[in-house]
């Protein structure tokens, strides 16, 4: 029987790509054969810390297909907006995810309401898991008016409650961060922050400013290191003394993570929470990641690395495939259930795809929108003198 | 007296006989230095607003590096009168995080010298972050200190930043002159949704000029955006803000002696720029001169005399603009070069003369 109804909505799916939502997700908790498995994680590496995060992990299968529908999700954001930088529909900058999903997924799921995040350019995946829609996501990327930013931010710069960006600046959002970190202490709100940033950033000195400070005011901000190996083209062991970021943080005690396995990016992240929240003060985590693109959409990533390096990390870590396999090989979810999923993704994508090159752009008098939140000027100067154009307020004021 | 206006009074007075201001005829009422405008403006509103706080280096137990937070760790305590470490960077940062979540950070650099250090935060993550989000995130920072050249203090310590931040979209530039203007631009710079520059100067901290009543009151802000003619006249605009409006002013009350009338106007702000009464001015008088502490390349004259040029204002003048600067150099320390670096009243009274002449 169980087989049955997957492959009905499959048929559905293939008359009309949106009602196979509907019925997938209603029956999905019927395919699982078992109700929760407990998996083992790789040992944490632990600095300045006397026990870390537990390396055994429970996942319910309920948890299980909303963390490989979340990774899967992003997987197929990254692929869409590749192939529109490819058709020149994404311009400037594009900076891909693909290969660490692990990261930003287990950490959401370890996440609670009142956290908040700040990430660097690579942040389509954190936007997506931070509340704005597949739409929101890449209609900023295309530039159009159901962009999260309006189409005035790009690729770098999305925004959404609780996340703070999508910063262009390397390093620049680890101190803004800490300063978010600082704004939950002061309000007591029991929020943490995190503040991811790359290896590359690692070594930025305003780097060792936030974590002096976070760790002297005690902030309850979590400094997340995302190893992928690469600043743009320059490995980790040609741009760091030290690699081992979890430790680069000196007198704040740091964690290093397979940032690979969502299960010990989510055990870790329960950890960190549990850690700022008690008072102690700032922690660092260093996730070890991988990514499969080049550094941007104009790096083609191979005159830094081999295209074996690449091949083996997709067959032997990929972040979503090792997951997968865990899930059918301990029967909490069946290849039907995730191709499913991937089905029901895939629509979705492919919609907001769609649309978010269809969409206009907003209206060239929102050049001058929402500059000022309070504007006193007269008018804003355009290119001309005699052609001034005016603020306009689009954004309703409290 | 000759002199017109109180403020000029009480800054001579002061300098010439520090202990005798007090009992002067001029005053009518109360005098209060810079220095105490800024920390009532300060003080005022960290009382009217728990989001309001104060970080910086020194602003805390050390009482303010010029003293110009004094008292207010005692009053508010550890929470919202933050010591840093010598990091503007850093701290800068944070406190553009903090304003992101809904805070409202006073940043003190001990002086703008030291916000070089941070400029990226004040632009790419204060200025442009509003627009960028299409006004998902306000970022009700001040970012606040003494700037321009004090005395004897050299290259490194000695620029102003004016022209800098007043290019920058994004950005509210106030320059206050008087305690007037500082206390009323300061507290309109706490409660404003947008990050403000305050760029206060080291060499009127200790200045006092008189404050009416109403500018002592808990509500007294000014508007931004609007310069305040501080003189009134007919026959030379002069432009100003910050310490060159106590040049101006003194250059204006020598030539009030030879029959000149200048009108001179404190901008107040720089960004934004009140042109309209620079204008309205031209029209009466035909002439102008900007004077300016800062450098002549792509100065706050530079750009008052392109905005001229570029409106109807242009058909009233008699005579080119002139610009009264620093000096094209780095700051030099011998006392008798910096002197020559830094507009003087001569030096106003030269370029009048040189603009009344071309007519």
């Amino acid at each position: 029987m169980s087989k049955i109804v997957p492959s009905a909505a499959k048929l559905l799916a293939a008359n009309s790509l949106t009602k196979s939502v509907g019925p997938a997700a209603s029956t999905i908790k019927n395919y699982s054969t078992k109700q929760e498995a407990t998996f083992q994680i790789k040992p944490f590496k632990l600095h300045k810390l006397d026990s870390g995060p537990a390396t055994t992990a429970t996942l319910t299968s309920e948890d299980a297909l909303k963390l490989y529908e979340r990774l899967a999700i992003l997987r197929r954001i990254e692929t869409a907006s590749g192939n529109l930088y490819k058709e020149k529909i994404i311009r400037g900058f594009c900076h891909l995810y693909s290969g660490q999903e692990a990261v930003a997924v287990g950490m959401r799921a370890a996440m609670r309401d009142v956290d908040s995040v700040i990430t660097a350019y690579r942040c389509h995946g954190w936007t997506y898991l931070m509340g704005v829609s597949v739409l929101g996501v890449l209609s900023e990327l295309t530039g159009r008016r159901t962009g999260c930013s309006r189409g005035k931010g790009g690729s770098m710069h999305l925004y959404s409650k609780n996340f703070y960006g999508g910063n262009g600046i390397v390093g620049a959002q680890v101190p803004l961060g800490a300063g978010v970190a600082f704004a939950h202490k002061y309000r007591q709100d029991g929020g943490v922050c995190f503040a991811l940033y790359g290896d590359g950033a690692a070594n930025q000195g305003q780097l060792f400013e936030a974590y002096n400070m976070a760790a002297l005011w005690d902030l309850p901000c979590v400094f997340v290191c995302e190893n992928n190996g690469y600043g743009m083209g320059t490995s980790v062991d040609r741009a760091s003394a030290s690699t081992e970021y979890y430790s680069r943080g000196d007198y704040v005690p740091g964690i290093w993570v397979d940032g690979m396995d969502v299960l010990a990016t989510r055990e870790a992240t329960k950890y960190a929470i549990d850690y700022c929240t008690s008072g102690k003060g700032p922690l660092v985590m260093e996730m070890e990641t991988y990514r499969y693109s080049g550094h941007s959409m104009s790096d083609p990533g191979t005159s830094y690395r081999t295209r074996d390096e690449v091949q083996e990390v997709r067959q032997t870590r990929d972040p979503i495939t090792s997951f997968k396999d865990k899930l059918i090989s301990n029967n909490l979810a069946t290849p039907d259930q995730l191709k499913e999923i991937d089905a029901k993704i895939r629509t979705e994508v492919d919609e907001a795809t769609k649309r978010a090159k269809s969409e206009p752009e907003i209206d060239v008098e929102e050049l001058s929108a929402d500059i000022y939140h309070n504007c006193v000027e007269n008018e804003i100067r355009g290119i001309l003198p005699n052609a001034p154009l005016k603020h306009l307020e689009v954004v309703p004021r409290k | 007296m000759a002199l017109k206006s109180p403020a000029v009074a009480m800054g001579i007075l002061s300098r010439i006989t520090r202990r005798s201001f007090s009992t002067s005829k001029v005053l009518s009422s109360k005098p209060v230095t810079v220095r105490d405008a800024l920390n009532q403006a300060i003080d005022e509103e960290m009382e009217r607003d728990e989001s309001v706080f104060v970080m910086g280096e020194e602003v805390a137990q050390y009482d303010g590096a010029y003293k110009v937070t004094r008292g207010l760790w005692k009053k508010y305590g550890d929470k919202r009168v933050i010591d840093t470490p010598i990091t503007e960077m850093g701290f800068a940062g944070i406190a553009v995080g903090a304003a992101f979540a809904g805070l409202r950070p006073i940043c003190e650099f001990m002086t703008f010298n030291f916000s070089m250090q941070a400029i990226d935060h004040i632009i790419n993550s204060a200025a442009k972050t509003f627009y960028m989000s299409a006004g998902a995130v306000p970022v009700p920072i001040v970012f606040r200190g003494p700037n321009g050249a004090a005395a004897g203090v050299a290259a490194q310590h000695s620029q102003c930043f004016g022209a800098w931040f007043s290019h920058c979209p994004g950005l509210k530039v106030i320059m206050p002159y008087s305690s007037e203007d500082a206390k009323g631009l300061l507290k309109a710079a706490i409660r404003d949704p947008d990050p403000v520059v305050c760029l206060e100067n080291e060499m009127l901290y200790g200045v006092p000029f008189p404050m009416s009543d109403e500018a002592l009151s808990n509500d007294f802000v000014l508007p931004f955006g609007k310069a305040k003619v501080e003189r009134e006249g007919k026959h030379i605009t002069v432009v100003c803000a910050g310490r060159a409006t106590e040049t101006a002013l003194q250059a204006a009350n020598t030539l009030a002696g030879q029959g000149i009338e200048c009108e001179v106007i404190n901008l107040r702000s720089l960004r934004p720029l009140d042109f309209d009464t620079i204008a309205r001015s031209v029209a009466k008088t035909h002439h102008i001169v900007t004077v300016e502490q800062g450098w002549p390349s792509c100065g706050i004259g530079s750009e008052i005399c392109a905005r001229l040029m570029e409106s109807p204002s242009f058909f009233e003048l008699d005579a080119p603009a002139w610009r009264v600067t620093g000096a094209d150099v780095p700051m030099p320390y011998a006392a008798s070069l910096e002197a020559r670096a830094l507009p003087r009243p001569p030096d106003v009274l030269a370029a009048v003369s040189a603009v009344l002449s071309n007519a």
